[in-house]
């Protein structure tokens, strides 16, 4: 329950920082991704399972405000999410290098699948544009907010674990 | 052994691939569903409205703070230099002044011959605050702080200052979305205020930084629209009111059909540091299907 609550607060921490905060300094006016570093990171330190739920609700929270159907981006965040969680085997809270790889292709990812269905279809075609003016400079500014922001859930995640650990032995 | 056969005394766990999949098609379903109609934005966009609207209200003025800080710093160094410039620049300014003064007995009598500027005050406004700006970087929308409580509706035009801003997709109680005209999937029907010409307006993602907008399909066949033209909505636009001012023509260029031209408008409206936007609150006429 109290995982359930604790999530829920990052998930609207991150949404309202990134169409809020961020949005005013923006570096030519590109927002880093938060909410794929939360999807991302939960996914593969908790599993699969976890990172399908936060990303659906992520994404449905973009699609309510600024996306054009409803379900489109909860479709598109339930599969980074649920992609990362394949990764939590062989993840360790000590290696940082895994988490930033994950949350780097996450985000290439994500971004591809925006410029095909929301651009190519649309009949524009200037796929190399699109790539070093939107795709590539979100993901290098999702990275370096990444280092602030993932040992921050890092912690939240590890202080949760050890809560509900307590809690089992009280049972037994 | 299924994984979804429950034994005796073990609590039923779902396994992530069948929510997965339970999932994947109730977001199918719901785009098909919203793809033409509006049936969950009602439900949906009020209790989003209620619980995170409060909060985007609050921390936005706290970013517009901080964007505010941050900028007065960069500027200092640029304000010495620009200083010297602008005092070159008043005397050059001065002889200017008075040819326009001139210029606008001109305008004068060309505004009572368009009446704009009744036609404006016409319009009953409200003003409303923007509050969020788009998540992603694809597209151009925003959330302001008023919604149907406030007698906004779908459709309705947003205008700051004097120039079109976009007009309302989505509302909610107290909140509503707000497609930009530079948005890369928005058309303005549009025409030339001198000629009447009609012409396509469309925002493009490749032209944001640069800070102007596309148009097509002019056809000016009499070749008397120029640089500087005022682009205004045309009367023919079923989203638009007409007579609101977009732009003024920045580049025309004759397509390779040597029918139409299109070129690249410089919008009335700084996109870039919008803040509070007025939100008219008629809709343009449409005949009843």
């Amino acid at each position: 329950m109290k995982r359930a609550i604790v999530t829920a607060f990052f998930i609207f921490i991150c949404f309202l920082m990134q169409c809020t905060v961020f949005r005013a300094l923006a570096f030519g006016g590109i927002v880093p991704n938060l909410l794929i570093v939360l999807t991302a990171s939960f996914g593969f330190m908790r599993g699969e399972k976890n990172g399908l739920l936060i990303g659906f609700f992520s994404g449905l929270l973009v699609d309510i405000f600024f996306g054009s159907v409803i379900g489109f981006y909860a479709l598109v965040y339930m599969y980074i999410g649920y992609a990362n969680g394949k990764f939590s085997i062989i993840f360790y809270p000590e290696d940082i290098k895994l988490p930033i790889t994950l949350i780097l292709c996450s985000d290439f990812f994500y971004g591809i699948i925006c410029y095909v269905i929301l651009f190519l279809l649309r009949g524009k075609f200037d796929f190399s544009y699109y790539l070093i003016h939107i795709i590539l400079p979100e993901m290098v500014y999702t990275v370096v907010v990444t280092l602030f922001l993932y040992p921050v859930i890092l912690r939240v995640n590890r202080s949760l674990e050890q809560q509900e650990k307590r809690g089992e032995k009280k049972f037994v | 052994m299924s994984p979804i056969i429950k034994r005796k005394g073990e609590k039923f766990v779902l396994p992530g691939k069948y929510l997965l999949f339970i999932l994947t098609i109730l977001c199918t379903g719901m785009v098909l569903l919203t793809f033409n109609t509006t049936i969950f934005s009602g439900p949906l966009g009020s209790v989003a409205g209620y619980i995170i609207v409060p909060f985007q209200e609050g921390v936005s003025a706290a970013g517009s703070f901080l964007r505010s800080r941050s900028e007065e710093l960069g500027q200092i160094r640029d304000l010495i230099a620009e200083n010297e410039m602008l005092k070159a620049k008043i005397d050059d300014l001065t002889i200017e002044n008075t040819r326009l003064q001139q210029d606008r007995y001109e305008l004068t009598s060309l505004r009572e011959l368009y009446e704009l500027d009744s036609q404006y005050d016409e319009y009953e406004k409200i003003g409303a605050r923007i509050i969020a700006r788009d998540s992603g970087n694809w597209f151009y929308s925003f959330v302001i702080n008023k919604g149907s409580d406030d007698g906004l509706a779908i459709d309705m035009n947003v205008i700051a200052g004097s120039g079109l801003v976009g007009r309302i997709v989505d509302t909610g109680p107290n909140w509503s979305k707000v497609k930009a005209i530079i948005a890369d999937d928005s058309n303005v029907s549009a025409m030339v205020l001198s000629s009447s010409d009609n012409m396509i307006v469309n925002g493009d993602l490749r032209l944001y930084a640069s800070g102007i907008i596309s148009f097509e399909q002019l056809k000016d066949s009499d070749n008397v629209v120029v640089e500087g033209d005022k682009v205004v909505t045309s009367n023919i636009s079923d989203k638009y009111l007409p007579g609101i001012l977009i732009g003024y023509i920045n580049t025309i260029n004759t397509d390779s059909n040597n029918l139409t031209k299109s070129g690249y408008i410089t919008p009335a409206v700084d996109f870039e540091h919008l803040e509070e936007v007025l939100v008219i609150l008629e809709l343009k006429q449409t005949i009843e299907e």
